[in-house]
């Protein structure tokens, strides 16, 4: 799975993109964040507060109980801020 | 048409070049972004736009073709700009064609008022103290909301 973050996530994880192979017990999006957030202090600080994350997957805008597949593209970055 | 890029865009040729050669466009409503050099009390130094590559663009063409199914339009443009931008540079410009007012300049306040809150940017401002990124703004969800559920 290709996992992206972007603004402060990416700061807060500490790169823009991994590849990462979830255990079986991570079927959806939410189950992704608890798992990442408990992979070390970096990932725990960016997905403290779930309010401020959205989630993408294959480029598309996803809720939290959007199921995953091992070979998606699933994006994590805060509400969007351009125009 | 959509566009995600790095360089400035010049906003006259861009909208002369929107209708050029055609008779039958009544009006084209038009709004330039720009860096502000001030956020509230803090001078800000520099602006960097990021982006996610593919995702934006794809964004901004669903928003472009919301608009041409919501109104009468001969000709749409958002270019949005990426990376690292100076107070009073351009970030982005929508500009709508159409053959009535009222359609142009609903349109283009559409496309900004959807874009701000759906097409994947995110701004780091450089200040004094350092840098930090900007929050999402609930009036930008407000001004989106107004567009919701209103069809024509």
């Amino acid at each position: 799975m290709k996992l992206l973050y972007f603004a402060w996530l990416k700061t807060r994880i500490g790169m823009a993109e991994e590849t990462a192979t979830p255990p079986a017990t991570v079927k959806t999006a939410g189950d992704l964040l608890d798992w990442l957030a408990s992979r070390g202090p970096g990932y725990a600080a960016a997905l403290t507060d779930r309010r401020v994350v959205r989630v993408a997957v294959n480029q598309e805008y996803v809720g939290f109980d959007h199921p995953l597949r091992p070979d998606d593209e699933v994006a994590l970055f805060p509400p969007v801020t351009g125009g | 048409m959509i566009r995600v890029q790095k360089e400035d865009f010049d906003p006259g040729a861009e909208i002369a070049g929107l209708t050029a050669g055609r008779r039958d466009v009544g009006g084209i409503a038009s709004f330039v972004g720009l860096v502000r050099e001030r956020a509230g009390d803090t001078l800000i130094r520099a602006m960097t736009l990021e982006h996610y590559p593919g995702m934006t663009e794809r964004k901004l063409a669903e928003i472009d073709a919301e608009a041409n199914r919501r109104w009468p339009l001969q000709g749409t443009l958002v270019i949005h700009r990426h990376g690292r931008l100076l107070p009073g540079e351009r970030i982005v410009l929508v500009a709508t064609a159409s053959a009535h007012r009222a359609a142009a300049l609903e349109a283009c306040q559409f496309l900004i008022d959807w874009l701000k809150t759906k097409a994947p940017f995110w701004k780091h401002e450089e200040t004094a103290e350092g840098g930090h990124w900007v929050e999402a703004r609930a009036g930008d969800d407000e001004a989106e909301r107004r567009w919701t559920g209103r069809q024509r």
